[in-house]
């Protein structure tokens, strides 16, 4: 097997080299790889710009910028972190990789549709990085990009909601590829529930990507035509409404939410039953809690906007559903703790960030019941405590999962495997980091400190001081985690195929994997998480 | 996978009917315009609209002889876009 070459020594379509073999490859795995770069480089300049939002709010008054350059800053941490980051760093990176190999086929259903969604995807970060320097600079409206502000204001929005745009169009084509590859590439043995949960995470959040994004898409053109034509969409005075843009805008925003979720949770699927030696808890159930999450987090989106002066029925309404969405997301979590009950439980740095992502995202759950109770959440909407749940779903639950994604996968997609004690060392001060940083905002937000403020009053200093030590913290790990992972190419201790004991497809063939990935036809197994073999093996060495 | 390509490729007389169809359809939702039928006006016209949609959907686009997935695929969007409408004029209707 070993002397296979690997995708990185054969170009697909065959032929090409050098650059080329990369910026022309209809290769699912050199894409997911591409996407890793140009996400990591997405992500490291949104962090370094939330990190010095927080040092500005660490005191009181001018610390290091002005209110405007402050505005503009939250914005653009808010869309790059958003459309560029969270949105596609799972399904992009991993679910390219991955998906076509754990249905055991050679490649996505579209090759080439897939290498334009990279490039539409470049091709809005670009419009992105122009719209800062265009016109009167980046816009000061948040990510939400709100009316009436957004059409009356001066700055270069019109440019960065086209961005977005592009951008939507990229993961909409995603979701399209992943879709048809599910239903029509899959081994035609596998059936649907002998697919590994991760790759039915991505089919779930596939449909939201498709159903959901031409809404936002369209809601964009229309803020466009409402500041070039004034046409009144969205104005009370021509007869418009502006709720109606909220209503546009969450009817995508929320599902988004779940796109950026649930491709995190199909990892923690994947690393939970390996690590603990033991088969899912429950597979059926965390198959259908990923299909009900994406169909009832689709229904939800106006819990978003119970201050807004929407009517009492549909807050009642929306607060309702809302409250479904817990179901299936407690679902997930009881079935990975109940997976590591009596389990076999080895430590591994993916294990770690995975049991780091089940604390934080319940904690991110939970909070957001506070703010889906209609009650509860006219108390603290647009406070602190919002920003602070948020982060606790988004960085604490995806990003924690695509962290742990990135050491679960690392070997295999590289063929090399990297120090555990750097990699622990990141990933404690990470979350210690993360406490620190999110904990005070959530307390701040109780108190009554408003989110997106530039200046506050006295009482505040001290838990922004917190949140910003905190950030610094946060920091520190990160850069420990990817500087261990980014020496692992210098260190060169090469991967077996299977470094993890893991059953599902990916771990039966070379690492890294070969071209067409599978050299004979994959075996496919009855149960995707049945560990009886990796455990008589694991006992046969120990003997 | 699921739904095995089985082919199915129509003739122009085929095509030509739906054709004419929607061509009559379009005449009916010009002929409907000048009758007065007050709350009914725009009813009328959506529900002559559909009908041409779903000759388009049926025929055009082939979904007449598509398998179940893409079927049910496309439902569920149709699905999604009545729930998106419907949920938000509500809001309108109860403000």
């Amino acid at each position: 097997m070993t002397a296979t070459p690997s995708f990185y020594h054969q170009s697909a379509p065959p032929g090409l080299t050098g650059i080329k073999a990369w910026l022309l490859t209809h290769d699912h795995k050199r894409l997911g790889l591409m996407y890793l770069g140009a996400v990591f480089f997405w992500f490291v300049l949104a962090m370094i710009l939330g990190l010095l939002l927080r040092t500005e709010l660490m005191s009181q008054g001018r610390t290091i910028m002005g209110s405007g350059m402050y505005n503009s800053m939250f914005t653009l941490h808010g869309v790059i972190m958003i459309f560029l980051f969270v949105i596609p760093a799972i399904p992009a990176i991993f679910g390219n990789f991955f998906l076509p190999i754990q249905l055991g086929t050679d490649d996505v259903f579209f090759p080439r549709l897939n290498l334009f969604s990279w490039y539409l995807f470049m091709f809005g970060g670009l419009f992105a990085i122009i719209s800062l320097f265009a016109g009167d600079g980046f816009p000061d409206t948040g990510w939400t990009f709100y009316v009436p502000f957004s059409v009356q204001n001066s700055k270069n929005v019109g440019l960065t909601v086209t961005a977005a745009f592009i951008l939507g169009m990229s993961s909409m084509l995603t979701g399209l590829n992943f879709v048809t590859t599910f239903h029509r590439m899959r081994d035609k043995r596998m059936g649907l529930m002998q697919i590994p949960l991760f790759t039915w995470s991505l089919y779930a959040t596939a449909w939201v990507q498709i159903l959901a994004t031409p809404v936002i898409s369209i809601t964009f053109v229309l803020v466009v035509l409402e500041r070039f034509l004034s046409i009144g969409l969205f104005d009370p005075a021509k007869g418009g409404d502006p709720i109606l843009y909220q209503h546009l805008f969450w009817m995508y925003s929320h599902p988004a939410v779940y796109i950026m979720i649930l491709p995190g949770m199909g990892v923690i699927s994947e690393i939970i039953p390996v690590f603990s030696r033991k088969s899912i808890f429950g597979y059926k159930a965390i198959v259908w809690s990923s299909m009900a999450i994406a169909i009832a987090g689709s229904l939800v989106w106006a819990h978003h906007m119970y201050t807004s002066g929407m009517s009492d029925v549909s807050v009642f309404v929306f607060s309702l559903l809302t409250f479904l969405v817990a179901i299936p997301s407690a679902v997930k979590v009881f079935s990975w703790v109940a997976t590591m009950y009596k389990g076999s439980i080895e430590m591994t740095p993916p294990l770690l960030l995975a049991l780091m992502f089940i604390y934080l995202f319940s904690v991110g759950g939970l909070t957001g019941l506070v703010l889906g109770a209609v009650g509860t959440d006219i108390h603290v909407h647009d406070t602190h405590f919002v920003v602070s749940h948020f982060h606790f779903v988004m960085f604490g639950g995806t990003g924690f999962a695509f962290f742990a994604a990135l050491h679960y996968w690392w070997p295999k997609m590289f063929g090399i495997m990297y120090s555990f004690k750097a990699a622990y060392v990141g990933a404690v001060l990470t979350c210690v980091g993360f406490l620190f940083h999110y904990v005070p905002m959530l307390i701040l937000g109780m108190q009554g400190m408003p989110r997106r403020y530039y200046d506050y009053l006295p009482q505040y200093e001290t838990g922004n001081f917190l949140a910003g030590f905190g950030g610094y913290v946060m920091c520190l790990g990160i850069v420990i985690m990817f500087v261990n992972l980014l020496r692992s190419f210098r260190q060169k201790v090469p991967a077996p195929a299977d470094p993890w004991g893991g059953t599902t497809l990916e771990w039966k063939i070379p690492s890294p994997p070969p071209v067409h990935n599978f050299i004979e036809k994959p075996q496919i197994m009855d149960f995707p998480y049945d560990f009886k073999g990796v455990v008589e093996q694991s006992q046969q060495n120990d003997r | 996978m699921d739904n095995q390509d089985t082919g199915h490729i129509l003739s122009y007389s085929q095509l030509a009917v739906v054709l004419v169809i929607l061509l009559a359809l379009t005449g009916v939702t010009v002929g409907v315009s000048y009758i007065h039928m007050g709350f009914f006006n725009v009813p009328v016209a959506l529900a002559v609209a559909c009908l041409k949609v779903t000759f388009v959907l049926l025929f055009f686009m082939h979904l007449k002889y598509e398998g179940r997935v893409i079927v049910l695929s496309f439902l569920s969007t149709i699905t999604f876009l009545i729930i998106m409408i419907g949920f938000t004029f509500w809001d309108v209707a109860f403000r």
